[in-house]
């Protein structure tokens, strides 16, 4: 019998273009005590604690190591950190809730992309040997995914701004967004894609807790129930990937459990335009579905947090009785590399 | 609910050395990982996730680099979870993989830790300057030596201590293969001759810095039934994790240290250590780590580490051997370090350490620390499958 695991709280900052005033730790510690505040729950109560950022957004090695300190560990904790974004910090505590040994899980991710250049900085992400010395940088590995889409017919440029501007149009209704309501298109950044189709480049953080079975309904009126979650990583090399299409995030959500009933909110981690448009094929996802009501990473993207945000929002949802049964997706590396697809489901009312 | 048993059937590692120019890092862990798949006598079509753990990635230049990797390790289609705990990365990158088979997510995992410090400079890695912090510009060592000190000052240990460790290991590694330092001329003297670098640490007492990775294949019960060599059983495991800096801390010996154990003794059963553990593979980057860790896994009372070491008692043909291997102090690719631990502890009860095998290993443990002795990752080890 496989154990029954919940999100029961989730808490994000509010994303901004920089927070120069603010250490990582200071970032963070609002919104781990409002996770705790939500549930009652104390550090000490935490059976596991995990988390993803990256030391290349810090700057330096073994940046994680101080922002552990605003968990406030100790006396010692049980804690492990993904170098990935948050989403998959969850992934980790989820299979650790599994064994057993804990019942309940502290998870957040965390980035301040404001300290340096962003689109450089994930340049280092490519094969260093072959790729890195040439320093694409992701919004032109961005605009080969879109001008892809557009050479197979699968999308066009206004068909893209109308993704931008019903994303931050959503966003109105989210106060921590950075890009909110009416943002001009913008002029191309590399073409076909314009500056809004891009991402804003946000500081933020996000944390969640995860509890299994009875402690779950104990912490929360209407748990988010993960019903599933998976992921899956494809080839590094964009020449030997289709980029209209992503494999990787439609076996994960087959293995999610995704396909079994229709969902009636996906929260999806696409920092581009187009890909909402590669993610939605993948997920076989209709104009029924409301897709990002939060306004996704085109609102705001604190890079090592957005996807945990995802899961966060497609939780809170149906912790608001908002949703019965929502998708939510993250994704690591140039041009959709790696995805995680969760399905999480309130009870039935 | 009771966990699905966790059997480690296939230990794969390079030849460590100072510098791999041969291969990039994507073909050195792929050959630590064709090595475990060969031992396991499975192909990468049967391995069913992988997660992989190393150091930062300052050390070599390149952020995330699972990404990079994912084909090197057969990881095209699969999960992929790259784990980063510092120094016990090694250790806590197993531990999680054991997790996705004891929550009966897969079946077959493929774990694997590894560093190619040759592609970048660790000291600069480390030293990049943090604004309105204090830096740590004196290197690991600097910052250890004090806490060497102050364990030698609490408990007498004479000052020979540290060189009989740093001996014991190297000597340890002429038997091992795969070990980086292989000092054929290694003496007690020329340990005691070599130069003092942070007081009272000598050169000959710290780690050297290699490239190298380390892969092992972790499987479930029915796949350890399938395994050709026997397999070592996971009987406990865990990590704990404590600030660098605080006013209570005990940096002689940290208290996330000490419950880490606990928590492994309480799951494996294991009520005296000192008795129960026929063997123990740690992570002592510097000698004086050996006698230090000894008191704070609780194979000896407080104050009394030094003597096991003195005695003879932690040698190879020792009532309880320590780094068999020859320790991190014989091989350092950091990331690696925690995770060649643990696999030197399973190949004990395996039965297939080779030169360097205690007779008689039925139990034994493996441990892995980072930070400023803030991070800890300890599993042990059985030849028999766990009780429950």
């Amino acid at each position: 019998m496989t154990r029954e695991i919940a999100v029961v709280a989730f808490a994000q900052t509010d994303h901004r273009r920089t927070s120069d005033e603010h250490s990582e730790v200071e970032m963070l510690i609002p919104v781990l005590h409002d996770v705790l505040d939500q549930t009652g729950l104390k550090t000490s109560d935490i059976g596991f604690t995990c988390s993803g950022s990256t030391d290349y957004l810090a700057g330096r090695a073994f940046s994680f190591t101080m922002a552990l300190d605003g968990v406030g560990a100790w006396p010692p904790i049980s804690e492990s950190h993904v170098e990935m974004d948050g989403a998959w910090a969850l992934y980790e505590a989820w299979t650790k809730l599994l064994t057993g040994d804990a019942d309940t899980a502290l998870v957040y991710g965390y980035g301040k992309s404001s300290p340096g250049s962003v689109r450089d900085v994930l340049t280092r992400q490519l094969d260093p040997y072959y790729l890195a010395p040439l320093w694409p940088d992701s919004v032109a590995l961005a605009a080969l995914q879109a001008q892809a889409l557009i050479d197979a017919g699968e999308t066009d440029e206004p068909a893209l701004a109308g993704v931008a501007s019903r994303s931050r149009a959503s966003a109105s209704a989210n106060s921590h967004a950075q890009l909110r309501g009416s943002v001009a298109q913008g002029d191309y950044v590399v073409r076909p894609l314009r500056t809004g189709d891009c991402p804003p480049i946000g500081d933020g953080a996000a944390a969640v807790i995860l509890a299994a079975g009875e402690r779950a309904r104990e912490l929360c009126e209407r748990p988010a129930w993960i019903r599933g979650i998976d992921h899956r990583i494809e080839a590094h090399s964009l020449g030997v990937r289709d980029l209209t299409d992503s494999p990787s995030t439609r076996l994960a959500a087959e293995r999610a459990g995704a396909f079994e009933r229709p969902v009636d909110t996906a929260e999806l981690h696409a920092p581009f335009t187009s890909q909402e448009v590669v993610l939605r094929k993948s997920l076989r996802l209709g104009d029924e579905v409301s897709v990002n009501p939060s306004g996704g990473a085109l609102a705001a993207n604190p890079v090592m947090a957005t996807g945990l945000i995802r899961i966060g929002e497609a939780a809170a949802r149906i912790h608001r009785g908002e949703s019965d049964r929502a998708l939510a997706h993250a994704t690591s590396g140039p041009c959709l590399q790696q995805n995680l697809v969760a399905v999480l489901e309130g009870d039935a009312r | 609910m009771s966990k699905e048993p966790v059997a480690v059937v296939g230990i794969g590692q390079t030849k460590h050395v100072a510098a791999r120019r041969d291969v990039s890092m994507a073909g050195l862990v792929r050959e630590a990982a064709q090595r475990a798949l060969a031992d396991a006598e499975l192909t990468w079509a049967d391995i069913d996730a992988v997660v992989i753990g190393k150091a930062p990635d300052f050390f070599e230049g390149v952020m995330m680099p699972e990404l990079y990797l994912a084909d090197a390790l057969g990881a095209v289609g699969k999960p992929m979870l790259r784990v980063h705990t510092a120094g016990s990365v090694g250790g806590s990158t197993a531990l999680v993989a054991t997790n996705l088979i004891a929550g009966r997510v897969h079946g077959t995992v493929l774990t694997l830790a590894y560093e190619k410090q040759s592609e970048s400079n660790a000291m600069w890695g480390l030293s990049l300057p943090i604004p309105f912090t204090q830096p740590l510009l004196a290197g690991a060592g600097g910052f250890f030596a004090p806490h060497v000190r102050a364990y030698m000052r609490r408990t007498g240990a004479p000052d020979t201590v540290g060189s009989l460790v740093a001996y014991k290991d190297r000597r340890n590694a002429l038997k091992n293969p795969y070990a980086h330092l292989h000092e054929h001329d290694i003496t007690l003297e020329k340990v005691q001759a070599s130069p003092m670098l942070w007081d009272p640490i000598r050169y000959s007492e710290t780690c050297p810095s290699s490239d190298g990775a380390c892969a092992m294949v972790l499987t479930d019960r029915a796949g350890a039934a399938r395994s050709p060599r026997p397999p070592a059983w996971l009987h406990g495991g865990a990590m704990r994790s404590e600030p660098t800096l605080f006013a209570g801390k005990d940096f002689v010996s940290p208290q996330a240290g000490k419950d880490c154990a606990a928590d492994v003794y309480r799951q494996a059963g294991i009520a005296d250590p000192r008795r129960d553990i026929d063997a123990v593979e740690m992570y002592v980057p510097f000698s004086w780590y050996e006698p230090m860790w000894l008191e704070n896994l609780g194979f000896a009372e407080e104050g009394e580490g030094w003597k096991l070491t003195e005695s003879g008692v932690t040698e190879l043909d020792g009532d309880l051997p320590v780094n068999m291997s020859g320790g991190v102090l014989s091989t350092n690719p950091i990331g690696a370090s925690g995770m060649i631990r643990f696999a030197e502890a399973a190949l004990q009860v395996r039965g297939q350490a080779g030169d360097h095998q205690v007779d008689g290993a039925r139990r034994v443990l493996g441990h892995a620390y980072g930070g400023g002795s803030q991070f800890f990752s300890m599993w042990l080890v059985g030849a028999a499958p766990p009780a429950s």
